[in-house]
């Protein structure tokens, strides 16, 4: 009798025991587990409260809206995988888009200056990465430094919006691309900075996965001096990760101006907040060493979602929109300490 | 070392230029030259024959420097600690912005005045708790908790003010800001007596040596019997109650919090202080006399650009590169091409090399 419940039970309790071990042994994994819940638990919470969100239009927007958060994410992963920050991508989009739309309306060859503008971006990253990297400055004070710079450049540039004219080629890039022709405005669309945003994660997915410098980025988080004895090129991979980050920054800029056809500096203020955020919301530790590239899309996501939700709900002020961002980002943290600790035991 | 035989003036002088700060008051004096050049009379200051009270373009330059010496004294204990205060422009915003709410709807009396102040002190001193807890308690990166409040504090204000540059009128609450005791204004005398107040605290007792310790080295901190947890709560809940008072100067002056403006990028200003003032950011060490020289040199700066007809909304770009100078100078890799440059000139004597 007893025998006969063992074994009847046996294969349960297994495949129980099977999930915990998976789980287990996949506890990095969990916080982004937990970044899709949310995003899937948002979309339904949506679809049921206010309507009209599981549906192609919806969906499209979210994406292209998203565009530059998606790519300022990707960067923002590597810096935080191996341990660093990088607060300058807001200062540098700001900058990058100022100096790009007066330079095109200076008369400049557009596609000359949206590669000039994706360069600039790289040039703030040279730049924090050799002060972090050859001069022992903090990343947050080198990063904090560059933001400054940045913002203070684009001040001196211009303190008001300075439009594209309409019938600029950057403009371009945001044309809308209809995939399939749904009822009505429900079409699935597609603009060209969506497709840049998909082609930064895909090469950022495989550089962080199947390249001796991705192994190199997440062997510095674990520990830099590890990674050092080790043989890896620290010095030149830290360098590199800044450079990532403000290159890619340069070329949310690109993507961001083409969507609004006008450029500011105060454009991106809090933009690092939104970044640190959907990369810690996608699973990266803050201490580096642990992270998805795909993760951090999903947090994009998460936070492009809730200000739909925001927007739709009409009751939350639009202020409190950082205030809920920095909630969710230090809900995550203290997630993520506790899953530290859980494992340290 | 130095040699004996030197006149007490110029030993004197020689201690003073050993100091980090003597750069900052050397860059204090070519400011003022500066804008001495532009218009000779820049100096001068004059009694006001209405009411008695020193006015004149040094004068300001105090008034303007009173909020950047309270952030900065605030920054120079978090810095020692090893941390740092991101938090403290937002703190600002939301102290000025809780006072002004205040007085919207309150009589202009002297105790609405009090109260407002209590109020903001109040709010801040909760901003800096969440700060404490967060970095003391749950053991985050100093940077990312002060972040959080410095990036959601702006959100908190708007959502208190609803979005408006609510302003207030209240004439004791003014005359905080605005104000003159002895021909001097107000702020000034009141940021001062703060600083010395704090020096004398942390200097005359044990508690800057502690504060010290835990950015030295934290564990041999815990061993030597320092209440690591207590001093961090201590040092951020302080910092953030310097920063509201500061707030309350800032929009007591006109009257009006201005939500996106007041206390913005500030965080740099403080910053700056204190690296300018000698303190280094890797924690361990303060030096509150160099803040305060931090801050003047800040407020001139900020006034001479002003004044040299530049666009106010650069100057962060300058303090940025200033900041990023001074790192530099900071860093071991240019410490060492100094002192290989002077070990290899023979005839000066070996100096005994003070880590910043």
């Amino acid at each position: 009798m007893s025998t006969t419940t063992m074994r009847q039970h046996a294969p349960v309790r297994a495949e129980s025991r099977g999930i915990r071990n998976w789980l287990k042994l996949h506890v990095d994994l969990l916080p982004t587990l937990a970044a899709i819940v949310i995003f899937v638990a948002m979309i339904i919470y949506g679809e049921v409260a206010y309507g009209r969100i599981l549906q192609a239009n919806t969906l499209s927007n979210l994406l292209i809206n998203n565009a530059h958060l998606i790519i300022l994410a990707a960067g923002m992963t590597f810096v935080i995988l191996t341990g660093g920050i990088d607060l300058s991508v807001g200062a540098i989009i700001a900058f990058s888009s100022v100096s790009g739309v007066l330079l095109i309306n200076a008369g400049w060859d557009p596609w000359l200056v949206m590669g000039l503008m994706v360069l600039i971006g790289s040039a703030f990253g040279v730049t924090s990465g050799i002060l972090i990297q050859y001069f022992n400055v903090q990343p947050f004070i080198a990063t904090l430094a560059m933001m400054f710079l940045g913002r203070g450049l684009a001040a001196m540039l211009s303190t008001v919006p300075e439009r594209l004219a309409d019938d600029s080629p950057v403009r371009l890039l945001a044309t809308n691309f209809k995939l399939i022709d749904g009822p009505k405005v429900n079409d699935l669309v597609i603009t060209p900075g969506v497709i840049i945003a998909v082609i930064v994660v895909g090469i950022a997915f495989f550089v962080l996965h199947r390249t001796r410098m991705g192994r190199t980025v997440y062997a510095i988080g674990g520990s830099e001096q590890s990674a050092g004895l080790m043989g890896l090129p620290v010095p030149r991979t830290k360098l590199w990760v800044y450079v990532i980050s403000g290159t890619l920054a340069g070329l949310a800029a690109v993507v961001y101006t083409a969507r609004l056809g006008s450029a500011q500096n105060i454009t991106g203020i809090g933009w690092e907040l939104d970044a640190i955020a959907a990369t810690v919301i996608g699973g990266t530790l803050l201490t580096g060493g642990v992270g998805f590239v795909l993760g951090s899309v999903v947090g994009a996501l998460v936070l492009g979602l809730m200000n739909v939700l925001i927007t739709r709900d009409g009751g939350i002020p639009p202020e409190a929109t950082t205030i809920i961002t920095g909630c969710i980002l230090l809900v995550f943290v203290l997630l993520q300490r506790l899953v530290l600790a859980r494992r340290r035991e | 070392m130095m040699s004996d035989t030197t006149p007490s003036i110029g030993r004197w002088f020689a201690e003073l230029a050993r100091r980090q700060y003597f750069w900052g008051i050397v860059a204090i004096v070519v400011l003022l030259l500066i804008n001495v050049l532009k218009d000779p009379t820049y100096l001068s200051i004059s009694v006001s024959p209405t009411t008695g009270n020193l006015v004149g373009n040094l004068i300001d330059i105090l008034r303007a420097a009173a909020p950047i010496m309270l952030i900065a004294v605030g920054m120079c204990l978090v810095v020692a600690t090893g941390g740092i205060d991101l938090s403290v422009g937002s703190v600002m915003v939301v102290s000025g912005a809780v006072s002004m709410e205040f007085l919207h709807s309150a009589s202009g009396s002297v105790g609405d005045a009090f109260l407002a102040f209590g109020l903001a002190v109040l709010i801040s001193a909760v901003l800096g708790t969440v700060n404490g807890v967060l970095v003391a308690v749950v053991g985050l990166q100093p940077f990312i908790s002060t972040l959080f409040i410095m990036l959601a504090g702006r959100g908190l204000a708007k959502v208190i003010t609803g979005g408006q540059n609510t302003a207030a009128t209240n004439d004791s609450f003014r005359w905080l800001a605005n104000g003159y005791v002895f021909g001097i204004p107000v702020v000034f005398i009141l940021a001062l007596l703060v600083v010395i107040a704090v020096g004398v605290l942390v200097r005359r007792s044990a508690l800057g040596l502690m504060i010290e310790a835990i950015g030295m080295d934290p564990k041999a901190a815990r061993l030597a019997g320092v209440n690591r947890r207590g001093l961090l709560f201590t040092v951020y809940i302080f910092s953030a109650v310097l920063a509201g008072i500061a707030g309350v100067f800032g929009t007591a002056s006109v009257m009006t919090v201005d939500v996106s403006r007041t206390g913005y990028q500030l965080e740099l200003d403080a910053i700056l202080a204190v690296v300018i003032g000698g303190t280094s950011l890797a924690g361990g060490k303060f030096n509150i006399t160099g803040a305060v020289v931090g801050a003047l040199l800040i407020a001139t700066l900020d006034k001479t650009v002003v004044f040299l007809g530049v666009s106010s909304s650069a100057t962060p770009a300058f303090k940025a590169i200033v900041i990023v100078v001074l790192c530099l100078l900071q860093s071991e890799r240019v410490r060492q091409v100094f002192r290989q440059r002077r070990a290899s000139r023979p005839h000066t004597p070996q100096k005994e090399v003070i880590p910043a």
